[in-house]
């Protein structure tokens, strides 16, 4: 295998402690002496502490890779714990950074934790990755999917990358000297909207600790020199049907970022290249948005008002207003169920879906629609604190 | 007959199903016959002037067509055919 990482292991050396410690390592030829010195003296960055990056740093700091660098702003709240397993419940409302450090040192006394309490930007990454060898990318959305890509090719530092949606996941290794870059795979992103994000769509909890211990496997891979990395591949992880598939990558020669003739030679504007501003300002305020104790104070008067649910069943199931059911997906077929006479107030989880919904409806030649601003969460955090929120 | 893989994202569009039987000798026939039997799958795969989304690969077994033929790139029966959309989750809030 061509080496695409150089790691010296002759500038660290094993403690008695350590060498017991590692014992299950040091006696296997893949790794060894030298083997473990190399993950001694390697440095590896995640980006994030979330889903992905909660097992990725649990199995990289257990592993003994000596500096293991962690970039996240987040706090840890309560829907995180179904998958983020760094995290504890008494960690609710913690700097997820604190609690992940916190963790790994508990697990492994010798790491070097470098926490980045940041936001990844175009104006930190170059920097950055210049102090590590390998960048692992556990983010959940597009523009810093890209960003992390373009920094890793300038930086030449390989990404190992993870994705998941639902039960179903991408694992590869991108931006090595031979390799493909995420660019060569998807030159530019989906269109805002048109992708459903997992806080919309779910997610199955155990996928992150699949797909996150695979990148966990190519990072420690890659540091060895062992194996055979996921360089040029691209794994399929079908957890409900548990099937993994394989697609061949190769290297795009005209690839902005890689190719022959690269045009993307500094980091950009991001959030301006996935347009997720202009996706922004369409969900957060609307003139016909409606407030939670607007639309209370009205039905409390008896006002005839159409509470429209856009949700999915199962999710009327955990909490609902007593709305008329209809799915945003199935809405175009089912329109013909609603009243265009009356005054309706559409609604979902948190307000982006009934927006569209809304937007539907006046195209349709609805007059009087409003959408909930903030859905039902904010009716649950605001009207009626018994009603659970998801 | 080959077989398209619908992936995750995309099964909402088409019957909730996870993969799709579809008639055509070429990868843009077996295509142009799935969204005929899910139209509402067609905005998602193609742009406005009919063209294949850029961020929507597709795949005839392992390879993909963008280094084959693209669209004209030949199917036979049991070929599978996978359209691998961009999925960015990860942490997930």
């Amino acid at each position: 295998m061509a080496t695409t990482v150089e790691i010296d292991p002759q500038v660290a050396t094993l403690s008695n402690d350590e060498i017991l410690r590692y014992s299950r390592h040091l006696i296997m030829p893949e790794v060894g002496m030298e083997g473990q010195q190399k993950l001694k003296a390697a440095r590896v960055l995640c980006i994030g502490a979330g889903g992905l990056g909660s097992p990725l740093a649990l199995y990289l700091g257990a592993a003994g890779v000596g500096t293991l660098g962690i970039v996240d702003f987040d706090v840890v709240d309560y829907t995180n714990l179904q998958r983020q397993i760094i995290h504890s419940t008494a960690d609710v409302g913690r700097k997820k950074l604190d609690s992940a450090a916190e963790k790994l040192k508990s697990i492994n006394p010798f790491l070097n934790i470098r926490k980045f309490e940041t936001r990844l930007s175009s104006e930190n990454a170059l920097e950055l990755f210049k102090e590590f060898d390998i960048v692992a990318d556990g983010t959940d959305n597009f523009p810093t999917r890209y960003l992390v890509n373009d920094a890793c090719v300038l930086t030449k530092k390989p990404n190992v990358y993870g994705s998941i949606f639902r039960f179903e996941g991408q694992a590869s290794v991108f931006a090595t000297e031979e390799g493909p870059c995420y660019r060569c795979l998807y030159p530019e992103p989906p269109p805002p909207g048109l992708v459903p994000s997992c806080a919309e769509g779910g997610v199955l909890g155990i996928l992150p600790g699949l797909v996150g211990v695979i990148q966990a496997t190519e990072a420690i891979k890659l540091i060895l020199g062992k194996g055979d990395p996921l360089i040029g591949r691209l794994l399929l992880i079908d957890a409900l049907g548990m099937k993994f598939r394989e697609l061949k990558l190769r290297k795009n020669p005209d690839c902005p970022a890689c190719g022959k003739h690269p045009t993307i030679t500094r980091l950009i504007d991001y959030e301006q290249f996935c347009g997720i501003r202009g996706e922004e300002q369409a969900v957060e305020t609307s003139s016909a948005d409606m407030q939670v104790e607007e639309l209370k104070r009205r039905l409390d008067r008896g006002d005839d008002i159409f509470v429209l649910d856009v949700r999915e069943p199962h999710e009327y199931q955990i909490s609902n207003l007593g709305g008329y059911l209809i799915p945003l997906g199935d809405l175009p077929k089912r329109v013909n169920e609603l009243d265009s006479s009356r005054e309706i107030v559409a609604h979902c989880k948190m307000g982006g879906r009934s927006a569209k919904a809304a937007d539907f409806l006046r195209k349709a030649g609805f007059k009087k629609v409003h959408n909930l601003a903030g859905g039902i969460n904010a009716w649950a955090d605001r009207i009626d604190p018994k009603m659970p929120k998801y | 007959m080959a077989k398209i893989h619908i992936p995750t994202p995309l099964r909402q569009y088409a019957g909730k199903q996870t993969a799709v039987d579809a008639k055509g000798s070429t990868v843009g026939a077996a295509l142009s016959d799935l969204v005929t039997q899910h139209p509402e799958l067609r905005r998602h795969l193609y742009t406005e002037d009919g063209k294949l989304r850029s961020f929507v690969n597709v795949y005839v077994n392992d390879e993909d067509v963008r280094y084959l033929q693209k669209e004209a790139t030949a199917v036979k029966d049991g070929d599978t055919i996978s359209i691998v959309p961009s999925i960015a989750g990860g942490c997930c809030r």
